[in-house]
């Protein structure tokens, strides 16, 4: 197993396990969405880091010969990207209307307002 | 170097309390990411990512704070559990790393699929020098179509959510569809 040559993916898990902790040890639900906007672009980061060719270029065509990085995994997380803007955005505007119907967006505050029916 | 930037970034997330700040955070978090897709040669993916992951999130978060207050209160439960899990979780997938590929190795199965046809044929059979353009827009076609409907669906929901009524929200349904419109050709 070589060390320094899975450094990227190394600190994505890292990314990774501090979004996910952020989602389950936090108990605000903006924060929660932050948490999972970290969560979400340390996976970008492992995709783009699989994509990445030693000595390549951008994949845009250039005259001669060059080594290009993997396109497809560009493709992929752009599309990546603009789904989890508008998830994101679908969960705030759930943070809004819950702020609206119980007056908190903490969790524990909710779950003591749903017991108390 | 960046990357370090990025774990930093992320525990200050972790650590502060006022809401402002963490979002202000997630903005910078983009923003390096989007520098660190860029020495990985992901020129499109950084361009998107600093306008919609940096830009269009940062807003959206900024107006949903402004509605429901920018305190959070201090976390009540004993943060052992979680990251009991959390380590369980990161042990698993550093276990998953044994066999996977060194970085940057031009040897890895992830280049040897599809990925030789897109880089040598796209430029004859698509016309557009942006590989990235022609797989987005021809090979992946669909992928792209059924992304602008997940998009749509997430307006739509937003809108359902928060009404047409009000003037404040229609405004973020306004920047949600500005969304929508505005990466297409991305």
């Amino acid at each position: 197993m070589d060390w320094i040559g899975q450094y990227n993916y190394y600190v994505v898990f890292f990314l990774m396990m501090t979004g996910f902790y952020v989602v389950v040890a936090r108990g605000n639900l903006v924060k929660k969405i932050v948490g999972l906007n970290i969560f979400q672009s340390s996976v970008f980061l492992l995709y783009i880091s699989m994509g990445k060719v030693d000595e390549g270029t951008a994949p845009i065509i250039v005259a001669g010969e060059a080594i290009y990085s993997n396109p497809l995994p560009h493709v992929l997380i752009l599309t990546a990207i603009v789904v989890g803007v508008a998830t994101t955005a679908l969960g705030l505007a759930l943070a809004v209307r819950i702020k609206e119907a119980y007056g908190t967006i903490e969790e524990d505050e909710i779950h003591e307002q749903d017991d108390d029916w | 170097m960046l990357l370090t930037f990025l774990v930093a970034t992320a525990l200050a997330v972790v650590r502060l309390r006022s809401l402002f700040a963490v979002v202000m955070l997630s903005g910078i978090y983009s923003l390096v990411t989007a520098g660190i897709f860029i020495a990985l040669d992901a020129v499109d993916v950084a361009f998107t990512e600093a306008a919609v992951g940096a830009g269009i999130a940062t807003m959206l978060m900024l107006g949903t704070l402004r509605l429901t207050g920018h305190r959070q209160v201090a976390p009540r439960h004993s943060p052992l559990l979680p990251l009991l899990v959390v380590t369980i979780t990161g042990g698993v997938l550093l276990w998953g790393t044994r066999d996977m590929p060194r970085f940057g190795d031009p040897a890895a199965p992830v280049h040897h699929h599809v990925a030789p046809r897109y880089i040598e044929d796209s430029p004859t059979e698509v016309g557009v020098p942006n590989m990235v353009t022609s797989v987005l827009a021809s090979y992946r076609g669909f992928d792209t179509l059924g992304e602008t409907v997940v998009v749509f669906t997430a307006g739509v929901g937003v809108l359902a959510l928060l009404g047409i009524g009000g003037r404040r929200r229609r405004d973020e349904g306004a920047e949600d569809t500005d969304d929508d419109g505005g990466t297409r050709p991305g």
